[in-house]
């Protein structure tokens, strides 16, 4: 074994490799997979000198820790949390030289759900169907990080890291607020469910997950009765099953289904929804398809 | 043809059965090979093909609502042989349904020319039709919690083969020791729409049956 490699100290809740997915294999049933917070894993590689589409890794609640066997500068972004080399307290959100042989450890999130730990030179091993993504839902994909396991690291580019000492970040959404186009599937509602879905108050529900954000609320009566043949599912569409209860669609999302799509959110929304802790109040707003 | 809006990016066109969402979607990837539209994703399922990362849906939409279904391709030369043991837990449920001996589901399966209408569930699961509608089976009223990788399958209209092990609910024929999909292997998926598949059957000890 090489140098360029990382070895898991705490793997935390669920903490999986990703970088910007597999998209274009949904004919094969391939679901894209990919970092939810796509714009914090890319500014965790920006950070370090890295292309934006590097593995890192994407933690969940409760972060990680690791040992790099060689001196590496390594970011965390995304979900605030303290993060601290050999105890040390460093900086969040900005790069970090980590020598060898010491522990950086991302903590609790303080706030939102999803933090980003970028190494330079990125995650490595081989890829999947071009990506490195643990996908939860298919199980392609490294499976995720348990303690004891060891990383390979990627071969680090020529890129110099950033030279910035913190990068501005959106904090974690207090109200979740998802702007969704309706359709294709809102006539298999009632007007009433579709006037529920865009003016009351729904929660985060604690049961969501990579593959999708689930909402506790009022559920949406169906028009209609029967059922739908599977039809192909995009990013952020907002499937109702059975109970009434809207699920948006995350990256683990399967590539077809057979609830209606009541309508799908705006991708650039869909990040603030990575970060949005159980309980968190949301609400969809319709929005004109551009 | 209806093509209804998905998001900001996306089209579903909708057509009026399976037969004509497979002409649509062959259609549709002929176009994207001669670079006459570019789409992220070209995906069919049993009624509908969804088409994701357009540049301009609106246009789209309208160029397709105006436009003739296109005939159904001449399917591929080459056919898919899957070899199987006629040998699952539900034989005797479908042949139930069928109404012929257990022996028989095996031949009339086996004699059929199945073609994948699409994929989805898991990578590398391909929903096949092929058989007449009167073989048509409903799902098991209780799903399993584990069907075993390799398992060939009924529901409603079509024929699938469990790529890995997982929960499901469609009726169990039979077994298959072929791979259906690798990532290592180039294409990682053995069938994808469009491919045309047999069932060939064989003994446990593995020879013809």
């Amino acid at each position: 074994m090489t140098d360029r490699a990382l070895a898991v100290v705490r793997a935390g809740a669920l903490t999986t490799v990703q970088d910007r997915g597999r998209p274009g294999y949904a004919h094969l049933g391939v679901p894209r997979s990919g970092a939810l917070d796509a714009p914090a894993a890319a500014l965790a590689n920006r950070l370090v000198g890295n292309p934006a589409g590097a593995a890192v890794l994407e933690t969940t609640l409760n972060g990680c820790a690791v040992r790099p066997r060689s001196t590496v500068t390594m970011a965390v972004t995304g979900a605030p949390c303290p993060v601290t080399v050999d105890g040390r307290p460093v900086a969040w959100g900005a790069p970090v030289r980590v020598p060898a042989g010491a522990v950086l450890e991302a903590g609790a999130a303080v706030g939102g759900v999803r933090s980003y730990v970028a190494v330079h030179g990125g995650i490595g091993g081989e890829p999947v169907l071009g990506s490195r993504s643990s996908d939860l839902l298919s199980g392609l994909g490294p499976a995720p990080l348990t303690d004891g396991a060891v990383l390979p690291l990627g071969q680090p580019g020529a890129g110099p890291h950033a030279r910035v000492d913190v990068a501005p970040q959106p904090g974690p959404p207090a109200e979740l607020v998802l702007r969704i186009t309706l359709g294709p599937r809102d006539d298999w509602f009632t007007p009433d469910a579709l006037r529920t879905l865009t003016t009351r108050a729904y929660r985060v529900s604690a049961a969501s997950n990579r593959i999708g954000l689930r909402t506790e609320g009022p559920a949406l009566e169906r028009a209609r009765a029967g059922e739908l043949p599977s039809e192909g599912m995009v990013l952020g569409a907002v499937q109702v099953p059975p109970d009434g209860r809207p699920v948006v669609f995350l990256a683990d999302h399967p590539t077809t289904g057979g609830y209606p799509v009541i309508g799908v959110v705006r991708p650039a929304d869909l990040p603030s929804a990575a970060q949005a802790l159980p309980g968190t109040p949301l609400r969809f707003v319709a929005v004109r398809r551009r | 043809m209806r093509a209804l809006p998905v998001g900001d990016d996306a089209l579903l066109v909708e057509v009026s059965s399976g037969e004509e969402a497979q002409a649509l979607h062959a259609e549709l990837v002929r176009r994207r090979a001669e670079g006459l539209l570019t789409a992220g994703e070209i995906v069919p399922a049993a009624r509908t093909v969804l088409l994701d990362g357009l540049a301009d849906p609106a246009r789209l939409a309208a160029e397709l609502t105006a436009a003739e279904l296109p005939p159904v391709p001449p399917p591929p030369r080459e056919t898919v042989e899957i070899p199987v043991r006629y040998d699952g837990p539900d034989l005797a449920e479908v042949a139930a349904h069928w109404g012929v001996a257990e022996a028989e589901v095996a031949r009339i399966h086996a004699a059929a020319e199945f073609r994948v209408a699409f994929c989805g569930f898991a990578p590398g699961f391909g929903y096949l039709t092929g058989l007449p509608a009167r073989y048509d089976v409903p799902r098991r009223a209780t799903p399993r919690t584990a069907v075993p990788a390799g398992s060939v399958a009924l529901a409603g209209p079509y024929t699938g083969v469990y790529p890995r092990s997982s929960p499901g609910g469609w009726q169990l024929i039979g077994t298959t020791d072929t791979v259906l999909f690798d990532h290592a292997r180039v294409p990682a998926a053995l069938l994808s729409p469009g491919t045309r598949v047999r069932f060939v059957p064989v003994t446990a000890a593995g020879g013809a049956a």
